[in-house]
């Protein structure tokens, strides 16, 4: 009856769940260190040490953060709709880990006489399921919001699905430029043509402006912070919330950060690209370890980017937001759209 | 209305011209200036491991004064007990007895002297009204306990080490109290 299990490469089956393992061990891993360069970064920008106690210039503190959070007492507010409270953090933290699972970590590696592709899927659609997973994320924020029956909670709920709405529009149609040149939606091509020829950053440097400010949108982050607005919204969708729920919001927004720094890496940047280095003249081995230590070079430098921008700007008021969003990043991504298209039309490409 | 100062500055009311309605530029000048940050010389003293140098007038946690032979200069009197604002000095007298001289200068001692230290806004008053030299206030600060009641110090806690006896322990209650010592007399 089930002897079409027999069927599946059971190699295949153990290589993926390793490599499950390791890219959701991985993001967890940057996403706590993340926080904790944000701190340090934020503490440097002020003229502050930041955090520098637990252990060796402080590395051991985001495990404090977590052990404190984890020991934190668990409120859920009685007048709150339990389940969905419970369930608010919990999609938040899967929708933002399950983007990882197209992107491409690095190129091949041989083991065993196996050549293992470091990407869980090289699905022929990438940019539209990475699109979708991202804007799926919101959902955990609005049900945590909605759930917590809370006005400020509510308040950054809708917040945050409008101003996602709203910047996921420009962010789309940025992409739309990108894959006409590129031609295809497979997340590992674009990295090989961009080794092949020049990253796409060149061609599409509007295209890759609109995207990043799109990208600060969709995670969150300062100046597009309002769903979280301390000072107006006593933390906004979170307000409700204690303990590792609290935990796994401000989590997520750090995976999500790591994942859209991936993802812009990727598009724009070359993906797994190592600069100036012809990787056929390296062995598989090498060439994909390399491949993914300028994988995460490129990444971090995007986190501090992200990190370095929180501590600059401040934030957006709404209607600053939205304007910015319809009137003038939407228009930019379509002119985009439009001037690439003729580009492409005149150089019959 | 004329300005108070000559530090006021009249509000730019012109409406934004290009440069500024793009915004970027104005990010980037931001982003540059919070970069320069990131490598200057940080002010913070790390605290535990370094402290920062007091003046000779800093008011810290009190001591209770003996002589060079290690007898209590307190004869309970009460100045400083009157003297605070705060009310945080609560004593009692006692009459020296016989054979007691090596322990008090004279003969009314403190049988108890406590200093509420929750209580203690450290203004110095006690250390100024005392005519006996008998209370200073030295340079520890950042007592810590877990109760309340450990606040209270009494005698013990505040008594200087013994001079004769704990020479070393004396030389460091003291701190760089000498110097003002030396400044009270001249």
């Amino acid at each position: 009856m089930f002897h079409y299990l027999l069927n599946i490469d059971a190699f295949l089956l153990i290589e993926k769940l390793v490599l499950i393992a390791i890219i959701v061990g991985l993001c967890m891993v940057v996403a706590m260190y993340t926080t904790f360069a944000e701190r340090r970064v934020a503490a440097f920008i002020q003229d502050r040490l930041g955090p520098n106690r637990a252990g060796p210039f402080g590395i051991l503190q985001p495990l404090a953060d977590g052990v404190k959070l984890f020991f934190k007492e668990e409120i859920i507010p009685n007048f709150s709709s339990h389940f969905l409270f419970i369930l608010g953090p919990g999609l938040a933290m899967t929708f933002a880990l399950l983007a990882s699972a197209v992107i491409p970590w690095g190129s091949n590696l041989e083991i065993f006489g196996r050549t293992v592709p470091l990407q869980i899927a090289d699905v022929n659609i990438g940019i539209l399921y990475v699109f979708g997973v991202v804007s799926m994320g919101v959902y955990g924020i609005m049900i945590g919001s909605w759930a917590s029956n809370n006005k400020y909670s509510l308040m950054g709920g809708l917040r945050a699905a409008s101003q996602i709405i709203s910047y996921e529009l420009a962010l789309g149609i940025s992409l739309i430029a990108l894959l006409m040149i590129t031609g295809t939606l497979r997340l590992n091509e674009i990295v090989l043509q961009q080794q092949a020829g020049y990253w796409n950053i060149v061609y599409q440097p509007l295209g890759f402006f609109i995207y990043l400010i799109c990208a600060f949108a969709e995670c969150n982050r300062t100046p597009f912070d309002l769903p979280e607005a301390e000072n107006e919204l006593i933390g906004g969708y979170h307000t409700e919330y204690s303990s590792m729920k609290l935990g796994f919001y401000l989590f997520a927004e750090y995976v999500n950060m790591f994942i859209s720094s991936a993802v812009m890496v990727t598009l724009f940047f070359g993906g797994y690209d190592i600069p100036f280095v012809d990787e056929s003249t390296l062995s598989t081995n090498v060439a994909g370890i390399l491949s993914v230590l300028a994988f995460m070079i490129k990444i971090s430098l995007f986190l501090f980017f992200f990190i370095w921008v929180r501590w600059t700007v401040p934030r957006f008021r709404y209607d600053q937001l939205m304007r910015l969003g319809w009137k003038t990043l939407i228009p930019l991504a379509l002119f985009n759209m439009l001037a690439t298209g003729a580009w492409m039309l005149f150089t019959n490409k | 209305m004329t300005p108070f100062t000559n530090r006021s500055k009249p509000v730019d009311r012109r409406p934004m011209s290009l440069m500024e309605k793009i915004y970027v530029p104005a990010v980037v000048e931001g982003l540059a200036i919070t970069f320069g940050h990131i490598f200057r010389r940080k002010p913070t003293i790390q605290f535990p491991e370094k402290q920062r140098v007091f003046g000779t007038a800093f008011r810290g946690l009190h001591v209770l004064n003996r002589d060079e032979e290690g007898r209590e200069n307190c004869t309970a009197c009460g100045l400083c007990a009157v003297a605070c604002p705060a009310e945080a000095i609560t004593m009692e007298a006692a009459e020296r007895q016989p054979g007691e001289e090596n322990l008090y200068r004279e003969e009314k001692y403190a049988a108890r002297y406590e200093i509420n230290m929750l209580r203690c806004i450290f203004c110095g008053l006690c250390e100024e009204a005392c005519p006996k030299d008998a209370i200073y206030l030295t340079e520890t600060f950042t007592p810590s306990d877990y109760t309340r009641k450990q606040f209270i110090y009494t005698k013990e806690d505040l008594l200087i080490p013994h001079p004769v006896k704990e020479p070393e322990a004396y030389e460091k209650a003291l701190g760089n109290k000498p110097k003002r010592i030396k400044q009270k007399d001249s």
